[in-house]
């Protein structure tokens, strides 16, 4: 009988299934693995708790944590406190999403199959891309999955990445890269973004060129002239954007980009320490039949009525094998899944508003705050200040209020140990600011 | 069904977001968007029902048997929802400082431990998103080891002709060259094949044990004596690890690295397609090589390792998918010591539907098996005309997800059958009875079961129709926003 965990095994159960086998004991049915690698003894690991004890146990480690509920938080780079709709929670909690499996089987799977295609056509539409997979692990990953694609197209093995792209990214892509058989160059930044002669420079005999809209300091790049500065050198040029921001940003698509990528945790996901959050990549048309990843097509049942499946499935692992367009098999559709609810519930004016209010509380945060910004460009949510003793300090001494003020970019960055990076998002208000604003006037004087 | 964009009726919304009355400041006039993207513009309640009829269109777990082999689909506890959603852990920043993430450090060093005691070796790094991640990463691991070593000719992986698509996906990722080994008759690596193709180009194996086969390779301490007499590193592919924890170790096997599905064995519900964790443990020798940052201890503190200068980097953004690791350390902490029963009763279930089906479909392999098992609709085939996929698509009637088909290419008409442990006896029966009366079908009525399902909100779909043409997004038929202004 085992009725630990999960299980529910009577001892009627075991006496019928063993006899049904044919075997005596359960130890019989595991004389296959040779004696020498058998475990002799019991698991060294912490003891069972029951529901009621565990609930009080993960309640004392998330006690410990300092999260945004118990903190003023200003912390952006790249993940986000944006607000998450109710109806997000409402359907990532129901079974029928939460506990599928990828949809093999498309007659049992269409409620995931039709929602991943209305995710797939929302991403186009907010990037200005013909195509978009299903979802890849994150925003840094994607990115090196544009490498892959570009590497193929092009046959060149040059990556050049903008120095304002963050650097989470970069680091992803300079892992991957030399399985790739490619190498890395990174474009200097120019007073807080990216210059487009240096960029055109660079971008000679590269595969592909990935800057990042609004970039790691929270700056708008000249992105059309950035895009315009890599097609011109015949590499492909691809924007790293964030969600949030394309209701209000030109999509990527519109200033001549190959493909748009990024980080979707600002759209439905909470900050979750890190993860699971998706990473999306959209392409033009041309890129369909390289792009990595599930993609899921409009078909018709054989009596003719309109129907999803996982289709272009000749690229990927499970047929092609070594020579997929990449391994990857398990995806991120339940959390793009809370994207497209959480798009739906926008709708094209709540989300250009979402877009304006994060700019506003910017704005109004440039002007409270008392201390220098760091970068004289138009921004968008975040905006970077210089901080008259190191940015790191700052962050320890605010925080002792009761406020973490933001992201010292000196982590990232060599000689920007003085510059602090401050999120906002529509869930700050100007009363926020203000005790920012009044907290920061405290500790740097 | 429609689609929501065909739901949108132009001026209608669902939320709101606050203003606050500030101004918004000007941005350039070229970097601003010029037409507005075509979200749909739907109600909440109507946005509420469209979902709750695309739940109604899809099958889980929650809904019913779900023997897919490979995929580990066991119940996915509840409590793991409520803990996932704390705000000390679905609230906190990745970029907080290490002292006001305590708890999360903590309870990922807590999952770190569990894990290599699990897998017998002792450093993990949680940070691969998924499976095939971890393999990416495992293969990262090994070039870098060859490299320190001065070995940097070694480029060759071997894989098993039964091996999941996404290890010869990994290897070419991975800048490799890949090389196959036979499986034998009783579906185990062929040694013969096995010692020919070792060499000192090769730079190690990678495998599944037990196999796709569902069997456990009993040769599997020549396979790593072969590979480490060479100079060679074997790579442990834990996509079937649900066959064997606490009953054998990957590391006592004589396996240097290895990944584990979080989204298998340890319960993150799969969400459709994702999320998973793909947590890869080694080695001590290979532990400096593991991806920055890693979790650490220091005394009672805990903190984030960024200083790892032989580290192949980053292959993820922040420490992991978080949210997963709560979720599998709360189901390993509902099991203690007693996983190891976790995977008994999967094998005990799996050997049981065996012995009641094997009468009625083909046997490839005549062993017991572990946590699943291959079946072949081979002689169904060839006597009514009847194939894998339509057994698979008749399940559908009896409210019962199809097993994985087709695969591993070694068996014709693959059903590859994974019942897991959480099933009980009675839901086992009834898919034998499911089973016997679609074989009885296929000799009686073969017309019925390639025309099944019969019962789904739609019937067979033309997949080639759909790769064909493709149409990957919503084609809207109205015109844009912008262009209605232009045009009127």
């Amino acid at each position: 009988m085992s009725t630990a965990g999960y299980l529910s095994l009577t001892d009627a159960d075991l006496a019928a299934m063993l006899d049904a086998i044919g075997v005596d004991s359960i130890d019989d049915l595991f004389e296959q693995i040779p004696e020498g690698v058998r475990f002799g003894r019991a698991l060294d690991v912490p003891e069972a708790l029951p529901e009621a004890a565990l609930v009080r146990h993960l309640e004392e480690l998330a006690e410990r944590n300092a999260d945004t509920s118990r903190e003023l938080s200003f912390l952006g780079m790249g993940i986000y406190d944006h607000y998450v709709p109710a109806i997000a929670d409402t359907f990532l909690s129901r079974g029928e999403f939460l506990t599928a499996y990828t949809p093999y089987q498309p007659e049992m799977s269409q409620g995931v199959l039709q929602a991943i295609f209305e995710y797939q056509t929302a991403i186009c539409e907010l990037t200005g891309m013909d195509v978009s997979n299903a979802s890849g692990y994150d925003g840094a990953t994607v990115a090196a999955d544009a490498c892959f694609i570009a590497r193929h197209h092009t046959g060149r093995t040059k990556v050049v990445l903008a120095e304002t792209l963050n650097p989470q990214v970069r680091q992803v892509v300079k892992t991957y890269a030399p399985g790739f058989g490619m190498e890395v160059v990174e474009v200097p930044h120019d007073g807080g973004t990216t210059d487009p002669a240096a960029l055109a420079d660079a971008a000679h005999d590269a595969a592909l060129v990935i800057f990042q809209q609004p970039n790691a300091f929270g700056c708008l790049e000249p992105a059309p002239e950035l895009a315009a500065a890599a097609a011109n050198a015949g590499a492909l040029p691809v924007a790293h954007v964030d969600l949030a921001s394309l209701g209000l940003l030109e999509a990527p698509g519109n200033y001549g980009c190959a493909m748009a990528i990024g980080e979707g945790q600002s759209i439905g996901n909470y900050q979750s320490y890190g993860g699971p959050h998706y990473g999306f990549l959209a392409a033009r048309t041309e890129f369909i039949r390289r792009m990595p990843g599930r993609i899921v097509g409009e078909t018709t049942d054989l009596e003719g009525k309109r129907g999803f499946v996982l289709t272009l499935q000749t690229r990927e692992q499970h047929i092609r094998r070594e020579k997929a367009t990449s391994n990857m098999t398990t995806n991120q559709t339940l959390l793009a899944l809370a994207g497209l609810i959480t798009l739906c519930w926008l709708g094209p004016e709540g989300l250009r508003e979402l877009g304006e209010t994060c700019t506003a509380l910017a704005a109004y945060a440039k002007e409270r705050v008392g201390l220098p910004v760091a970068f004289e460009r138009p921004h968008f949510k975040e905006i970077a200040f210089r901080t008259p003793i190191p940015a790191r300090d700052v962050v320890a001494r605010a925080r002792e209020h009761g406020v973490h003020p933001g992201y010292p970019l000196g982590r990232d960055y060599p000689g920007l140990d003085d510059v602090l990076l401050v999120a906002l998002t529509e869930k700050r208000t100007p009363a926020d600011v203000d005790r920012l604003a009044e907290v920061l006037a405290e500790v740097t004087s | 069904m429609e689609l929501i964009y065909e739901k949108s009726q132009p001026g209608r919304r669902a939320g709101r977001v606050p203003s606050y009355d500030l101004p918004v400041p000007k941005i350039p006039a070229e970097l601003l968007r010029e037409a507005p993207p075509r979200l749909p513009e739907v109600p909440e309640n109507e946005i509420v029902r469209h979902f709750t009829a695309l739940a109604d269109r899809n099958f889980g777990i929650d809904t019913g048997f779900y023997p897919l082999g490979s995929c580990t689909m066991k119940y996915n506890p509840r409590v793991n929802e409520r803990v996932v959603g704390l705000p000390g852990f679905r609230d906190l920043h990745p970029l907080q400082e290490d002292e006001g993430a305590q708890g999360a450090l903590e309870l990922m060093w807590e999952l770190q431990q569990i894990l290599a005691e699990v897998a017998g070796l002792p450093a993990v790094t949680l940070q691969p998103a998924a499976g095939s991640q971890g393999e990416l990463t495992g293969l990262m691991l090994m070039r870098a080891a060859f490299a320190d070593r001065g070995e940097p000719g070694r480029n060759v992986i071997i894989t098993a002709d039964t091996a999941h698509g996404t290890n010869p996906a990994s290897v070419t990722m991975a800048g490799f060259e890949l090389e196959k080994v036979a499986t034998t008759d009783r579906g185990n690596l062929d040694l013969d094949d096995l010692r020919a193709k070792v060499d000192d180009r090769t730079a190690g194996l990678m495998l599944t044990n037990p196999s796709t086969l569902g069997l456990f390779d009993e040769g599997i301490q020549q396979v790593a004596e072969i590979f480490h007499s060479r100079g060679a590193l074997l790579y442990y592919d834990g996509a079937n690890l649900n066959a064997v924890v606490g009953r054998s170790r990957p590391g006592d096997m004589g396996f240097d690295i290895v990944h584990y599905n979080l989204h298998k064995t340890f319960s993150q519900p799969h969400g459709g397609g994702g999320p998973g964790g793909g947590p890869v443990a080694v080695r001590a020798e290979i532990e400096p090589f593991l991806p920055a940052p890693s979790v650490v201890r220091d005394g009672d503190a805990f903190r984030l390792d960024h200083d790892r200068p032989k580290s192949i980097g980053r292959v993820r953004g922040f420490a992991g998918p978080f949210g997963v690791f709560v979720r599998s350390y709360a189901f390993m902490r509902a099991y203690g010591p007693a996983l190891q029963d976790m995977s008994e009763v999967a094998v005990l279930n799996a050997n049981y539907l065996l012995a009641q089906l094997r009468d009625v479909y083909d046997l490839p392999y005549d062993r017991l098996c572990m946590h699943e098992f291959v079946l072949s609709a081979r002689s169904m085939k060839r006597e009514h005309g009847v194939t894998a996929l339509d057994v698979a698509k008749r399940l559908m009637d009896h409210d019962i997800h199809p097993p994985t088909i087709y695969f591993p290419l070694v068996v014709a008409e693959a059903l590859m059958i994974e019942p897991t442990e959480t099933e009980t006896k009675e839901r086992l029966d009834e898919f034998v009875d499911a089973m016997r009366s679609i074989a009885a079908e296929a000799a009686s009525e073969p017309e019925t079961l390639k025309a099944a399902p019969l019962t789904r909100p739609v019937r067979r779909l033309d997949e080639v129709k759909a790769a064909k043409e493709p149409v990957v997004r919503h084609a809207f038929d109205t015109p844009r926003a912008v262009d209605r202004i232009e045009a009127g």
